[in-house]
């Protein structure tokens, strides 16, 4: 049976813009292109720049993942100049950090990727009695009783009678890939309602400590967010406790809610866990630490790879190792089109090659894509939840390791399922409830300081740019909810002189490198991979969104060279 | 102020269906359009005609596209306390179309845009967040293979009013900082016939985006704009005069390092670098996330975020304007960058005049509740 080439653009439900192209046989798919669309060419705007505003810039790479990259750029400054933050500094970013993680995954599992597998319209059919009693099979939370669902149901009929379905618009409701019984339906949307809800309030941690959100602010050296018991406009026992408050409540839902539904879920689609695995090559740089952030025995996330799916072998991680590729993406490099750079060697310059707008396909093309090629000692890589949780679980980090075998218990599987989008799935969910319980012991961490009488939230000996080597370089990693971020940096006379990204979706959305590697998306939509109808691409959406694509991210954004920016021509 | 009565008019109701919750029937409907007619001098066979127009009275129709952006935007409008986005997207209004949270995607999504525009086709709010690239034909942005630039244009055709929310929508935000490599604009550069507001900021605060629709859907037009066609109830001051350490300003307590002893006494941050005294934006009185805090409130400097361009005009952050004339108490001047000195100083002179002017030629001219504006094109857009 011949091909059907099938295209999906755009990819809605993720941040930025992602087209997918892949072709079909038989209902499955044979082969697929992670098509990034978007460029905004950051790269020469850090040159020249200060290097204490740099964590500014580059927050706004992406505000849905809104602190990650301006705490990546203080620790590259931070690593070059050698500054050492205060502990409090270290316990602070790591609230915020945290509460990032909870955020995230809670509002990507529901506002996300839920409606990939939750039927909205079916929910409709729902008997509201007999999904309060599987609501509270399942969790003590109150408002999964009768009543409430009722409403929930009341109010998602009236939509749909409308005529006015909203969002819920030309979705694949009724399509065959839908497993879940009505009721299960019409909790997870009554959920989804309450997330929507609750994700509003968490972030008031990033508030206080940082004075908004999105994109709170940080300082290189530690925090501004001064600490004193006894004033009006500092962190005293007012805002101690609105911290506590939105911990509790960041907990509650986690537990009571997310980490429930994600099992319940999980339960009517076993067979996922054998679907859209792909690589089987998993990178994990480290990150919360306990202890400084170079004290990579204290990690929460341990550093490592693990290569071919093999659970008893951790790879040691050397950023040295990481190369970028531009074979088959719109640059060029002055050293040929096959070659890998180094960050530090690192170069963005835009060339677009792909054919003219409108486009029809860009898969016929050699290059079909703005994001890059990163690759690890010479191979492609997935990294973010399932990574950290394979190499965590390879290490034998014991609350990975419990909560994984939690899971594989519940769902009746082998650790081979974790390999997969089911698996990619409930990673997320093992580790918003790790880091979620993790919340409340730095808080009793930063409380117990301060008790102590350490209230210092910044080291500023070196803040004077009069303080700084005349010229220097730093890496700063981090391991943010969608993976392994890092950010090198190189000043020279007070000024950036060079700055390199290289961000998780790089490398999950990557194209095929100079040997004709795809990369994770790619892998995982070619892997075991159904495709019912051409027409409604439920199924790849399942799969790419398993991901959580954060495509301003991943799209190579921050390079500063000192070059010219090359003028690209659109064939 | 949009439940005047007990009986809340729901999304599931057209106007005749809420009508006779609240006790009204049909045959005391139709009269009342017979009322209308009668009023309007029409003849009773146009009852019909005006029964039908009231009954089908819906949602509102709001298309939301996003652009060259960090998704900031439509995160801070989910961050919204009143009204809630649950309430705004499923009560208040029929969002039609939103890449972050529609269930459809490629072809379907694209054809619920395509029908929303032509059912909607005059009277829908358009939402755009991010910049337009316009370097190399627009090829650094494709949505549905066809360009940024085109997918605005052909959205803004049908639509009453546009709201372009956030600094990339305003004028490109941090890709457009120097040197601009993908030549991003603002969407006022792009659609240029009809009304636009900027709600600027990086973002901006997600109950000022919220405000801004339900005035629009609860009055019949926009908000008064200044000359960066930003909402005056949020951007008519500085925040240097409505800050809560503006006495520490004027009584010279300033935080001299971070973390030192004013910083503890919370003092003001003008000598790290805060930009208060040359943005204007709301936050020291509506605050974020709930009213909760804000950046000055928590210790860092303002870094005029909501100001055109300043990623180039108020950097280094951490460096310090210079005096306003009249209410500085420092008799050295610390500059870093002469350009800072005149952008912030003529940015305050010329925004004064420009508005002035600006809502001089507003009173002049009708801004449409459904129809398509009748302005002449250009007309004062501001310093850009």
């Amino acid at each position: 049976m011949a091909r059907t080439k099938v295209v999906v653009d755009p990819i809605t439900r993720i941040e930025g813009h992602l087209r997918i192209e892949a072709q079909a046989e038989n209902g499955r798919i044979a082969d697929a292109w992670a098509v990034t669309t978007m460029f905004r060419g950051l790269e020469t705007i850090m040159q020249g720049r200060d290097p204490r505003d740099a964590w500014a810039f580059t927050q706004r790479i992406c505000g849905v993942c809104t602190t990650v990259h301006a705490l990546a750029s203080c620790r590259a400054v931070e690593d070059a100049l050698d500054i050492t933050i205060p502990p409090n500094a270290n316990i602070i970013r790591n609230l915020v950090h945290g509460m990032q993680y909870v955020h995230d995954h809670v509002v990507h599992f529901y506002h996300l990727h839920a409606l990939d597998w939750v039927d909205v319209v079916s929910s409709l059919q729902a008997d509201p009695a007999a999904a309060a009693k599987i609501g509270r099979s399942i969790s003590p939370w109150p408002n999964n009783d009768e009543a409430h669902l009722r409403e929930v149901q009341r109010r998602i009929k009236g939509f749909v009678d409308s005529g006015q379905l909203g969002i819920f618009t030309n979705g694949y409701w009724g399509h065959p890939a839908y497993k879940l019984p009505p009721e299960v339906n019409l909790l997870a949307v009554s959920h989804y309602l309450e997330a929507l809800d609750w994700q509003r309030h968490v972030v008031k941690l990033h508030t206080i400590f940082g004075g908004k959100n999105p994109h709170p602010n940080f300082l290189v050296g530690g925090m501004a967010c001064a600490i004193n018991l006894d004033d009006t406009g500092t962190i005293n026992a007012v805002r101690l406790n609105e911290i506590w408050s939105t911990i509790r409540q960041a907990q509650a839902f986690v537990e009571q809610v997310y980490w429930p539904d994600l099992m319940a879920i999980a339960g009517f689609y076993k067979d996922w866990g054998a679907i859209g695995g792909g690589l089987g090559n998993y990178l994990c740089c480290g990150d919360f630490s306990e202890g400084d952030i170079t004290d990579l025995d204290k990690f929460v996330f341990p550093r490592g790879i693990v290569t071919g799916k093999n659970l008893d072998r951790v790879v040691e991680y050397d950023q040295q190792k990481v190369k970028e590729f531009i074979s088959t993406s719109w640059y060029e490099y002055p050293q040929g089109d096959d070659a890998g750079l180094h960050p530090w060697e690192g170069e963005t310059i835009p060339k677009y090659a792909g054919p003219p707008t409108p486009w029809e396909y860009v898969q016929d093309s050699k290059k079909y894509t703005w994001m890059k090629a990163p690759r690890y000692d010479g191979m492609a890589m997935e990294v973010g939840p399932l990574a950290r949780a394979i190499v965590g679980y390879a290490a034998g980090q014991p609350e990975i390791r419990a909560l994984a075998k939690e899971v594989l218990d519940r769902l009746e599987v082998g650790p081979p399922a974790l390999f997969s989008t089911l698996g990619r799935t409930a990673a997320r969910g093992i580790e918003t409830v790790i880091i979620s319980r993790k919340l409340s012991r730095w808080y009793d961490q930063l409380v117990d300081r301060i008790r102590n009488g350490d209230t210092r939230v910044f080291a500023g000996e070196k803040w004077e740019p009069s303080s700084w080597p005349r010229s220097t370089q730093g890496y700063g990693f981090l391991e943010a909810p969608r993976g392994a971020l890092g950010h090198w940096v190189q000043i020279a006379d007070g000024k950036i002189s060079r700055y390199q990204c290289v961000v998780p979706t790089t490398w999950n959305a990557s194209p095929r490198d100079a040997q004709g590697q795809v990369g994770a998306y790619e892998a995982a939509l070619t892997d075991n991979h159904p495709l019912a109808r051409n027409d409604q691409p439920l199924e790849i959406l399942r799969t790419v969104h398993s991901f959580d694509p954060c495509m301003a991210c991943g799209v190579h954004v921050l390079d500063a060279t000192g070059q010219e920016v090359a003028e690209a021509k659109a064939q | 102020m949009y439940y005047p009565s007990s009986m809340p008019w729901t999304e599931d109701q057209t106007l005749v269906e809420h009508l006779h919750t609240r006790g009204v029937t049909r045959r005391q409907f139709l009269e009342f359009c017979g009322g209308i007619a009668a009023m309007l001098g029409l003849e009773s066979l146009h009852i019909p005609q005006i029964a039908h127009a009231l009954q089908a009275i819906r949602r509102p129709s709001v298309i939301w596209i996003q652009l060259q952006e960090c998704t900031g935007c439509p995160e801070t409008v989910l961050r919204t306390a009143d009204p809630t986005i649950g309430n705004l997207v499923l009560e208040l209004v029929s969002l039609d179309y939103s890449h972050t949270l529609m269930a459809a995607s490629g072809h379907a999504s694209e054809s619920a845009l395509q029908a929303a525009m032509k059912e909607n086709f005059g009277k829908y709010l358009l939402l755009v967040t991010g910049s337009v690239p316009l370097n190399d034909d627009g090829i650094y942005l494709t949505i549905g293979g066809r360009t940024a630039k085109e997918v605005l244009e052909e959205s803004a055709k049908g639509a009453a009013a546009v709201i372009a929310i956030g600094a990339c929508a305003h004028y490109g935000s941090v890709q457009a900082a120097r040197p601009n490599p993908t030549g991003a604009v603002g969407v006022r550069k792009i659609v240029t016939d009809k009304p636009v507001v900027n709600i600027a900021g990086c973002p901006p605060i997600g109950d000022v985006v919220t405000a801004t629709i339900v005035h629009y859907l609860t009055f019949g037009r926009l908000p008064e704009l200044d000359a960066e066609l930003r909402p005056l109830f949020a951007y008519g001051a500085r925040i240097h005069d409505q800050c809560p350490r503006r006495a520490n300003y004027d009584a010279g307590q300033f935080v001299e390092e971070f973390d030192d002893e004013a910083a503890r006494k919370g003092w003001c941050l003008y000598h790290v670098g805060c930009k208060g005294p040359a943005t204007f934006s709301p936050c020291p009185i509506f605050m974020w996330n709930g009213a909760t805090s804000w950046p000055i409130g928590a210790g860092h400097p303002c870094i005029g975020c909501t100001e055109p361009n300043f990623w180039d005009t108020m950097t280094p952050f951490y460096g310090r304007l210079p005096d306003i004339a009249g209410f500085g108490v420092e008799s050295k001047v610390d500059l870093i960058g002469a350009a800072l000195a005149v952008g912030a100083l003529g940015g305050v002179a010329a925004h004064a005049t420009a508005t002035s002017v600006h809502l001089a030629r507003q009173r002049r001219r009708e801004l449409p509740v459904v129809e398509s504006s009748t302005e002449t094109k250009g007309g004062n857009r501001g310093q850009n």
